[in-house]
């Protein structure tokens, strides 16, 4: 139940960023250094995301297939693989490493 | 012009149903990653914008809280305020359409409008393509959502290396440069060094804030083609304003409009002159500058 209550907040937030967008007066939303904070954020939230769901485990890091899946995905993404092509890549690579064997 | 004759239309739906596919490994991952049916629905249809989905399910299923799951996905989505604002500029809707076209403000929709010179194309492009996304992405997040929760054991099927492999291809497309290459590596380490020792979801947020200090105090460090660069998890295959040689060239089509004859070759893909980054940058493979 309190799950629902955080999809909902985070869809208000959603919402209510980008509607700010649009009322903001123009001569604030053109500060530079908003435009680059807001890139690197999205960078380093994707890297942080891309690491946490590879390597960590509660509060462990551990080493386990979806680290193979990992790589099979950089992999994909060098050959320039689609997005789709990409995520099943990766599944089939966690899938398969677990039919050998590994956890 | 009618709809039919616009290129700029065209092009809105060629990357709405490039796009809105990827909702199925959305739909998929969010109920492998805990949330129900109607939570991932929920998502798809009032949160609407893929990056910031995929991170709310992402930290879902790393075991965070769904304060964590809502911090991350809310700092995800800053970047749809900066094209807020800069749409705002350039298509000026009055009344409830200002809210239907914030609504529809994601990465897509504002690279397709950005790219267009003439302001009548910029309002076609903008709408079919968020309109466009908003139905497909939808409706395949529901297929994805269904087939997802009769699968049954996510690891056995490998949805949690998928979700793995969606992240990176959710950033791949941004680090093509040193700049935001080394942010990525700063970041990933942060998070690595931060997960043994705070709760689950703290570390992504941690990496946040490491993130935002280097793009607020670092003059020239950001990706120059950030945030235009696109990649909001509605990611299209097709590039429409790829650039090569910093000359704008027209689009390779998608594999569902017939060729560039079709669709490329009275294409306005040029930007003006002195257009900012967002509306200069390449979807998708653009060269970085």
């Amino acid at each position: 139940m309190t799950l629902w209550i955080w999809v909902l907040v985070a869809a208000g937030a959603a919402y209510l960023t980008k509607l700010l967008g649009y009322l903001v007066p123009a001569r604030v939303l053109s500060n530079p250094r908003m435009s680059r904070v807001a890139g690197t954020l999205t960078i380093g939230l994707l890297a942080s995301l891309t690491v946490v769901n590879a390597a960590a485990s509660g509060t462990a890091v551990v080493l386990d297939a979806r680290v193979g899946a990992l790589v099979a995905a950089a992999l994909a993404l060098w050959l320039k693989a689609p997005f789709l092509v990409v995520v099943i890549v990766g599944a089939l690579a966690a899938a398969g490493l677990r039919l050998l064997g590994w956890p | 012009m009618t709809l039919r004759e616009s290129p700029a239309a065209r092009i809105g739906a060629s990357i709405a149903i490039a796009t809105g596919l990827y909702g199925v490994s959305f739909g998929a991952l969010s109920v492998a990653s805990g949330l129900n049916f109607w939570q991932t629905i929920a998502l798809s249809l009032l949160l609407f914008s893929g990056g910031s989905q995929f991170a709310f399910i992402g930290v879902i299923a790393g075991g965070g809280t769904g304060v964590a799951a809502m911090s991350a996905s809310a700092l995800l989505g800053i970047r749809n305020g900066v094209y807020g604002m800069q749409l705002n500029a350039l298509l000026r809707p009055t009344g409830w359409r200002r809210f239907a076209a914030a609504h529809v403000t994601i990465d897509e929709s504002t690279a397709t409008a950005t790219g267009q010179i003439d302001p009548s194309e910029q309002k076609r492009g903008f709408w079919v393509a968020g309109l466009g996304i908003y139905l497909l992405w939808n409706a395949f997040t529901a297929a994805g959502a269904f087939l997802g929760d009769a699968l049954g054991d996510p690891r056995q099927w490998g949805l949690d290396g998928a979700a793995v492999a969606a992240f990176l291809g959710l950033l791949w497309p941004r680090i093509r440069a040193v700049q935001p290459a080394a942010i990525a590596a700063v970041c990933a380490v942060v998070t690595l060094l931060a997960v043994p020792l705070v709760a689950p979801g703290v570390p992504i947020l941690v990496a946040a804030v490491v993130a935002g200090l280097i793009g607020w105090f670092r003059h020239g460090a950001t990706p120059a083609h950030a945030p235009g660069h696109v990649g909001d998890g509605l990611e299209p295959d097709i590039e429409p304003y790829r650039h090569e040689g910093g000359t704008p060239r027209p689009a390779r089509p998608g594999p569902e409009s017939a060729g560039r004859d079709r669709v490329g070759s009275d294409l306005p893909g040029q930007a003006r002159p002195g257009q900012d980054a967002l509306g200069q940058d390449a979807l998708r493979d653009g060269e970085a500058p």
